[in-house]
């Protein structure tokens, strides 16, 4: 092995030491002109985001892939201890719930009733294409994105919902033919319309471009005189693309997370909740996008009423 | 003189397939690590590895293009060309370094501290005036402090092995 030494041994030829002025020039206009090319929505650099996405995408993939079994390892072994008391506690569980489920029949009819009236309104009809995350963001660049392994030939499009087994996780900015890059609800460029469970009231929710243990997003609630309560529940309110379909970014009733704190701003006379997302956002692997029921996808599509297809 | 060519072909190709691989491993393996979010530059320790080896003219080119790369890859999703810009000026200063002093140890370590500092200052000033991120300047600067130490420590496993693979294509070392 050579010592560190030696990459100083290099020639010191005139052609390659200072940089001929032309083309320091050049490279910081053509830096520029990125900059300049790339501003607004819908940027003309988006083709060649493409491009370089089809092509990076599977390797990222692939890779992700193969440190799977390494990263999910410390998880398999805490999980074997705790499996056994936690099976336990959720046959405990279980049994109470069938009780309940018994025993609430009138409920239910009650609420098949409801159930009836919106769904003759407007079929929902989500269907979900599972996808794993395998590219994640740095902090460094401020923006919470990640790549996901599912692209348009998946039946995918921008602005259509990502969600995981707690919550919702953000939407669709780009897709190409086999992946997806992801705006995660905590970045500060995400606005979702949120709506408090127990009241109905609506309100938007703002991402604070923090992940972790401290990942938070403030709700501002149209009502202003309202305030909401500790513990309650935010979900979607969501809206639906131009044909009707549940395809506009965010569908609604996914929920989104717990009202940890609430703050009365006498200036704005605004009420601003704080909330906790139910997703840990530096976990992120399994997730599922809402795609239109009987959608076509390279893939298995989990439909609404729970079977694959 | 084909063999001459050959050496400056193999000499991209090289640089090519560690910006690649770091681009690759940066997004998917160091994310599981990050400290705080923060992940190394992986990307930006190459252009300074390439520095310390070729001089300023084949860094700049390494940086730029690489950080055109980082722009663009997915995840990324900020205003492209900020990356070209930070990863453009990292490798003429990792460049100029070598014509100054022979490159030891302390002075390698030295220098990716330098342009880790810099390359992710001029990266997050960018975007501050491009008003592409609403981050505040202390977050910013809680990053950049993780970051160069992030880059410091990963600095031991990317530029040897990057520097030693350009060195050995040198056109002198043919003839040693």
């Amino acid at each position: 092995m050579r010592p560190l030494r030696a990459f100083g041994q290099a020639p010191r030829s005139s052609e390659d030491g200072t940089p001929p002025r032309a083309l320091v020039v050049a490279l910081v206009l053509a830096c520029a002109s990125l900059m300049l090319l790339d501003r607004g929505t819908e940027s003309v650099v988006d083709p060649a985001r493409q491009a370089v996405g089809t092509v990076v995408a599977p390797a990222q993939a692939g890779v992700a892939g193969a440190i799977r079994p390494v990263v999910e390892l410390p998880g398999f072994f805490r999980s074997r201890e705790q499996l056994r008391a936690e099976l336990a506690s959720l046959e405990a569980e279980n049994a109470g719930l069938r009780t309940e489920v018994r025993t609430s029949g009138y409920k239910r009819n009650k609420l098949l009733e409801l159930e009836g009236l919106t769904s003759t309104a407007e079929s929902l009809g989500y269907a979900l294409v599972p996808a794993r995350v395998v590219g994640v963001g740095s902090s460094q660049s401020f923006t919470h994105t990640v790549t996901i392994d599912a692209g348009s030939a998946a039946g995918l499009a921008p602005d259509m919902t990502v969600l995981n087994n707690d919550g919702l996780v953000g939407r669709i900015l780009r897709v190409t033919r086999t992946s997806a890059t992801v705006l995660l609800l905590v970045d500060s460029d995400s606005t979702v319309g949120g709506r408090i469970g127990e009241s109905m009231e609506l309100g938007f929710l703002q991402g604070r471009g923090v992940t972790g243990g401290s990942a938070r997003l403030d709700l501002e609630l149209l009502d202003q005189k309202l305030v909401p309560a500790k513990g309650d529940t935010v979900v979607s309110w969501g809206s639906l693309d131009e044909n009707g379909n549940a395809g506009g970014p965010y569908t609604a009733g996914v929920p989104i997370g717990q009202v940890v704190s609430v703050y009365a701003s006498l200036r704005e006379s605004t009420q601003r909740a704080v909330i906790d997302p139910f997703v840990d956002f530096t976990e992120l692997d399994l997730v599922g996008v809402v795609v239109a029921s009987g959608s076509r996808s390279d893939r298995a599509v989990i439909e609404a009423d729970g079977s694959l297809r | 003189m084909r063999a001459l060519f050959s050496t400056s072909a193999a000499r991209v190709a090289v640089v090519s397939l560690a910006v690649v691989v770091a681009l690759v491993l940066q997004t998917t393996v160091f994310p599981h690590l990050a400290w705080y979010g923060v992940v190394p530059d992986l990307v930006l320790l190459v252009v300074v590895a390439a520095g310390l080896v070729r001089g300023s003219q084949f860094a700049m080119v390494t940086g730029f293009s690489a950080g055109v790369l980082l722009d663009l890859a997915p995840p990324a999703d900020h205003v492209a060309g900020r990356w070209a810009l930070a990863l453009l000026v990292v490798g003429y200063v990792a460049g100029r370094v070598r014509r100054d002093v022979l490159p030891s140890v302390g002075t390698a370590l030295a220098t990716v501290a330098a342009c880790s500092f810099l390359g992710s200052s001029i990266f997050l000033l960018s975007g501050l005036l491009l008003q592409d991120t609403d981050a505040t300047v202390p977050a910013l600067l809680q990053v950049v402090v993780l970051a160069v130490v992030w880059d410091v420590v990963l600095a031991a496993f990317v530029v040897p092995p990057v520097t030693r693979a350009l060195d050995r294509l040198e056109p002198e070392s043919l003839l040693r």
